[in-house]
């Protein structure tokens, strides 16, 4: 791994570790323990997206649908079949693969907004077959009692404890991915992007890494959505809509999606801009949460990851 | 001519190519014998680099076979084709910019390397020794085209000399048995035309066969075995440097282009 990496992955679990610390003897934010366990599930999904976006150049608008899968696949087994958690999750993970590997070798033939639209209409079935296979789903009401997460006799189904296991699998996922990164398969996937005459040239076979990455990113999107549906306790098909698919996208974006490094940032900053701080605006809110995005775009295009190089390069002109 | 069969390592035969309404090529000929250098000159819109594009993949020809040692290879894919060993560089440098010069090298190690998603994610101890045979093979690559000093830079702040010399050290990672290289010698000075040449030959003697699209007369003349002359598509000329440069009907498709023969 790089030396740059290192350090960053240092200094965020130093952060991870202390956030806890502090948050829970300061009354006023401990439900902030709450908010980053779902940054640190999005973070899943948004790492995944990062690596097809930012690495392999292919956009998604159906991650939704893969968190989704792997939200109702962890529900359904351990509900309907009293199935372990712990197995019902690599079910998931397998099976929301699997339908990634059959969406992908077709659309990612496509290129720009017609993959947009291909992974956009994968998203609204999904959306429809949870909403209308009410035996199997529960439908637009979907179903509840799903059972907590439990490790060894204990019960991690407390603030504390999922976060420990949230973040966790989120410092291991964001080892595996900067492994891949820097691998042959990330030295492919970057020539790319610099140019795909020469790429060919080489012998990369592109085609096959696309749909690598995009397969991946749909496991990682799985993980989250069982992390999720064991915490929440509760499944809905609303939590899996199109809009969701859109907001992750937004989070890549935002953070900066060169760099995998901006998922974590994008999520974390979104996700608790729309959770938290904007609540003081009141009903202004939206707006608010809109003009920052704004701003962002038009002053970072690269990303949050970008602000530091510029201040820096700001810096040295003045 | 009958030791041929053996020894013939590309054929070519009767390619076209047209872009619209523009012919490319029509119907071009000819075969390539292992272990010499081929130049294929021409003046500029003569279908030189469109050749080059249909050898290694880039599109297939609208007619016409080309056959790698009696296999047929148009129509694959350029990644297929690179497989098989044919690799090249390209007229408009197309280094991997915002990479460094080691890991360019490093993306020409692709093929010689198989680690898949899981194996690379997991660093898993044979990955970790692939990656460093990779990384192994491509210092050599470099050195042996003299850039080893570099290896950190990115490849987009090199000087388009050292560029042209990333393409061949990446090119050749690749471990071909034909290499192509497309005007390596544009934009280059006298000294650095000198050191191409010599580079030419030491990847000649490393059992690689070379053809080489280039407009520098003095360098074709110099390395090539065998020239192939083109104009609009087509085979006006082929021979050793001494009958083509003699050719009446080479001399005209270059009349109105300078072309200074007295230096050789």
């Amino acid at each position: 791994m790089q030396k740059s990496n290192r350090k960053m992955l240092f200094a965020l679990i130093v952060f991870l570790s202390l956030f806890p610390v502090v948050v829970l003897n300061v009354g006023a934010i401990g439900h902030y323990l709450d908010v980053m366990i779902f940054v640190g599930i999005y973070s899943l999904i948004n790492m995944g997206l990062s690596l097809l976006m930012g690495y392999a150049g292919q956009i998604s608008l159906g991650h939704a649908a893969f968190f989704g899968l792997g939200a109702y696949t962890s529900g359904i087994l351990c509900t309907k079949l009293s199935l372990s958690p712990w197995l019902a999750m690599p079910a998931g993970i397998f099976l929301t693969a699997l339908v990634a590997y059959i969406v992908g070798v077709p659309s990612l033939k496509l290129k720009g907004h017609y993959l947009a639209m291909a992974t956009l209409g994968f998203g609204v079935i999904v959306y429809i077959f949870f909403n209308e296979e009410v035996a199997l789903t529960g439908g637009p009401s979907g179903f509840s009692d799903i059972p907590g997460l439990t490790f060894f006799g204990l019960d991690l189904n407390n603030e504390l404890y999922y976060y420990i296991l949230v973040w966790s699998l989120v410092v291991l996922t964001l080892v595996f991915s900067l492994n891949v990164i820097n691998s042959r398969i990330g030295r492919a996937l970057r020539s790319l992007h610099d140019s795909a005459v020469a790429a060919d040239a080489m012998g990369v076979e592109t085609s096959r890494f696309k749909l690598v990455i995009f397969v991946l990113s749909a496991a990682y999107a799985s993980l989250a959505g069982s992390l999720y549906t064991h915490y929440v306790g509760f499944l809905s098909p609303s939590s899996f809509d199109f809009f969701l698919s859109i907001k992750l996208v937004m989070m890549v974006v935002v953070g900066g999606m060169h760099n995998i490094w901006g998922a974590l940032l994008g999520t974390w900053l979104l996700t608790f801009l729309g959770n938290e701080w904007l609540h003081v605006f009141r009903d202004f809110d939206i707006l608010v949460y809109g003009a920052v995005l704004l701003a962002i775009v038009m002053f970072l295009p690269e990303g949050l990851v970008d602000l530091s190089p510029k201040m820096k390069r700001l810096w040295k002109r003045s | 001519m009958d030791s041929e069969k053996f020894d013939t390592l590309l054929r070519v035969e009767d390619l076209h190519k047209s872009f619209g309404g523009v012919q490319a090529l029509e119907g071009l000929s000819f075969t390539v014998t292992s272990g010499i250098i081929k130049a294929i000159i021409g003046p500029n819109g003569a279908g030189k680099t469109t050749l080059f594009n249909l050898i290694s993949g880039v599109f297939p020809p609208n007619n016409g076979a080309i056959t790698l040692e009696g296999l047929s290879i148009e129509g694959r894919k350029p990644w297929e084709i690179a497989r098989l060993g044919v690799s090249r560089t390209f007229q408009n440098v197309e280094v991997f910019g915002r990479m460094t010069v080691l890991e360019n090298v490093m993306v020409g190690r692709h093929i010689q390397s198989r680690a898949g998603i899981i194996s690379t994610g997991l660093k898993l101890p044979w990955m970790r020794r692939e990656e460093r045979r990779i990384q192994d093979g491509a210092k050599d690559y470099l050195e042996f085209v003299g850039l080893l000093h570099k290896g950190g830079e990115l490849a987009g702040n090199l000087p388009l000399g050292e560029q042209r010399l990333l393409e061949i050290g990446r090119a050749l990672a690749t471990e071909p048995r034909i290499l192509l290289l497309d005007e390596p010698a544009g934009g280059l000075n006298t000294k650095e035309t000198e050191g191409l040449a010599s580079l030419i030959q030491r990847i000649l003697e490393r059992g690689i066969t070379v053809i080489l699209v280039e407009h520098d007369m003095n360098l074709v003349m110099d390395i090539s075995d065998e020239i192939v002359v083109m104009n609009f598509g087509e085979k006006i000329a082929e021979g050793k440097p001494k009958q083509v440069k003699n050719d009446p009907v080479v001399i005209e498709a270059y009349l109105g282009e300078e072309v200074d023969y007295s230096d050789i």
